[in-house]
């Protein structure tokens, strides 16, 4: 069984507590994200992994009143610490949301974007940029002839790709998933579930479901959480078929809780 | 701690099902080892027909509880202690039909036996026959109650019953070379032992499945049976 220990570790939480106001929403995670490896986060509503996810590229930083102890190594940097440059944290460690997102331009502005704010500004490199993206992403050639039009024209399936196509336009280290097929039917699901499979061999993803059989089938490793806790994590194989912990046990398994 | 029902209590009432059926495969492919056994001591080959006849009856549960297992696969994408007991469940039907097919095998020799006079009193065979029995019987107490130490007990108890196979081997065969006649039934006395050795073996596969339900690793392929897991 690989273990995070024996692969390249290339984010890592150490006892990072973070609250809103008052109210505790993680406690004291300790988690390593090994390079080129999926990573599932999974738990019941609440359990603080989106907010956890979110820290990894500083998200949370946005929100009002969040207190973070700890600390989260970045390639075994502090990503927490007045030095970083946000914007160059959030270049190498890309996010596709829940909900499709694209701007309202063109789809092959919603790809370039990106790139022209990171200083891209020769067409031919745009255009070979926007090629790779896409097809990256899997979507290339459903797209290709019209990649003029307005990227709010494409079917939601097809958005969430071309999200994932903008995620990675800019060419970053790492993925941050979060939910990103719940608003999706299941064949435009099993399609970027399919793009996870071949994104991994360059990506190091991270990706938080509500849908334990996604979990199972993309991921390599599984965190379950449990009320701001990270109850167990280990092989996804593992977790899914043997877990150690009660809590998990009961909540893969449907038990009530 | 009690295991908590599932929120979706339809499927607690599909698991409860599920063993239910297996708890009556294993209780009647039990019986009809006793009886194929019985049939051998009694020589009576009306009753072997008609334990032969009943092997249809394990065939068809064998197909009803795959099936049902197959459908609480594909509709409940079960994990983790529920997808070892559905799989496990489905693994210990497939032993309990095939030991169901050594009582008809075991029936067949018999009637082949019952037209030649008896070549000797049989003592090891019932003796071997009421190991087998007991190890089918502790292995599906241990699925029930999900006992592992039994489970593991039943593993450790085959060693005794492969000896007992050798000890009547070597029996038999010092008869077949005193006197060639007795060959034909010789053999069939063997054959019936291995399939007694057989359900045995099926007794072992289903044990080593109820480890793997309680204790989620697998002990098979091992030299000797572990004692504890």
């Amino acid at each position: 069984m690989p273990q995070a220990q024996t692969a390249d570790v290339v984010l890592e939480s150490s006892n990072l507590s973070l609250w809103y106001g008052s109210a505790r929403a993680l406690s004291s995670i300790s988690l390593e994200i090994p390079k080129n490896q999926v990573t599932a986060f999974i738990g019941p509503s609440g359990c603080g992994k989106s907010t956890l996810l979110r820290c990894f590229n500083r998200l949370n930083d946005l929100v009002d009143l969040v207190r973070i102890e700890g600390d989260i190594l970045y390639e075994g940097r502090n990503i927490y610490v007045p030095e970083v440059d946000v914007n160059r944290l959030r270049k190498r460690i890309g996010m596709v949301f829940q909900k499709s997102n694209p701007f309202p331009k063109s789809i092959y502005e919603n790809v370039a974007y990106g790139c022209r704010i990171h200083g891209v500004k020769r067409k031919a490199e745009l255009d070979e940029i926007v090629e790779r993206s896409l097809r990256g992403a899997a979507l290339w050639t459903e797209v290709k002839d019209r990649l003029q039009d307005s990227a709010l024209g494409l079917s939601g399936g097809q958005q969430q790709r071309l999200c994932v196509a903008r995620a990675i336009a800019v060419e970053p280290d790492v993925l941050l998933l979060d939910e990103p097929c719940s608003a999706l039917d299941p064949v435009a699901t099993a399609k970027v579930e399919d793009l996870i499979h071949q994104l991994k061999n360059d990506y190091t993803i991270v990706i938080v479901t509500h849908n334990m059989q996604q979990a199972a089938r993309v991921s390599d490793r599984t965190a379950f959480m449990y009320l701001g806790e990270l109850v167990e994590t280990g092989p996804t194989q593992e977790i899914f078929t043997n877990p150690k912990m009660r809590q998990t046990e009961d909540y893969i398994t449907g038990r009530f809780g | 701690m009690a295991i908590k029902p599932h929120i979706d209590r339809h499927f607690d009432d599909e698991l409860r099902e599920l063993r239910g059926r297996v708890l009556e495969m294993g209780g009647f492919v039990e019986k009809q080892i006793a009886d194929a056994v019985r049939v051998l001591e009694n020589r009576n080959a009306r009753e072997a027909e008609k334990v032969i006849e009943r092997d249809q009856v394990v065939n068809q549960m064998d197909v009803e509880i795959e099936e049902m297992c197959l459908r609480m696969l594909a509709l409940h994408q079960p994990a983790a202690r529920d997808l070892r007991f559905i799989t496990t469940a489905m693994k210990i039907n497939a032993d309990l039909e095939r030991a169901g097919d050594m009582a008809q095998n075991i029936c067949e020799r018999a009637m082949e036996l019952s037209r030649e006079p008896q070549l000797k009193p049989y003592v090891d065979v019932p003796r071997m026959a009421r190991m087998t029995q007991e190890m089918l019987q502790d292995c599906l107490d241990a699925f029930v109650r999900e006992d592992c130490d039994l489970a593991l007990s039943v593993c450790r108890a085959d060693a005794a019953v492969d000896a007992l196979l050798q000890q009547i081997f070597r029996e038999l065969i010092s008869y077949m070379v005193e006197d060639p006649a007795t060959i034909s039934r010789a053999m069939r006395i063997i054959f019936i032992s291995k399939y007694l050795e057989r359900v045995a073996d099926h007794a072992t596969n289903i044990a080593e499945m109820v480890v793997f339900l309680v204790k989620g690793k697998s002990i098979r392929h091992m030299d000797e049976p572990p004692t504890e897991v």
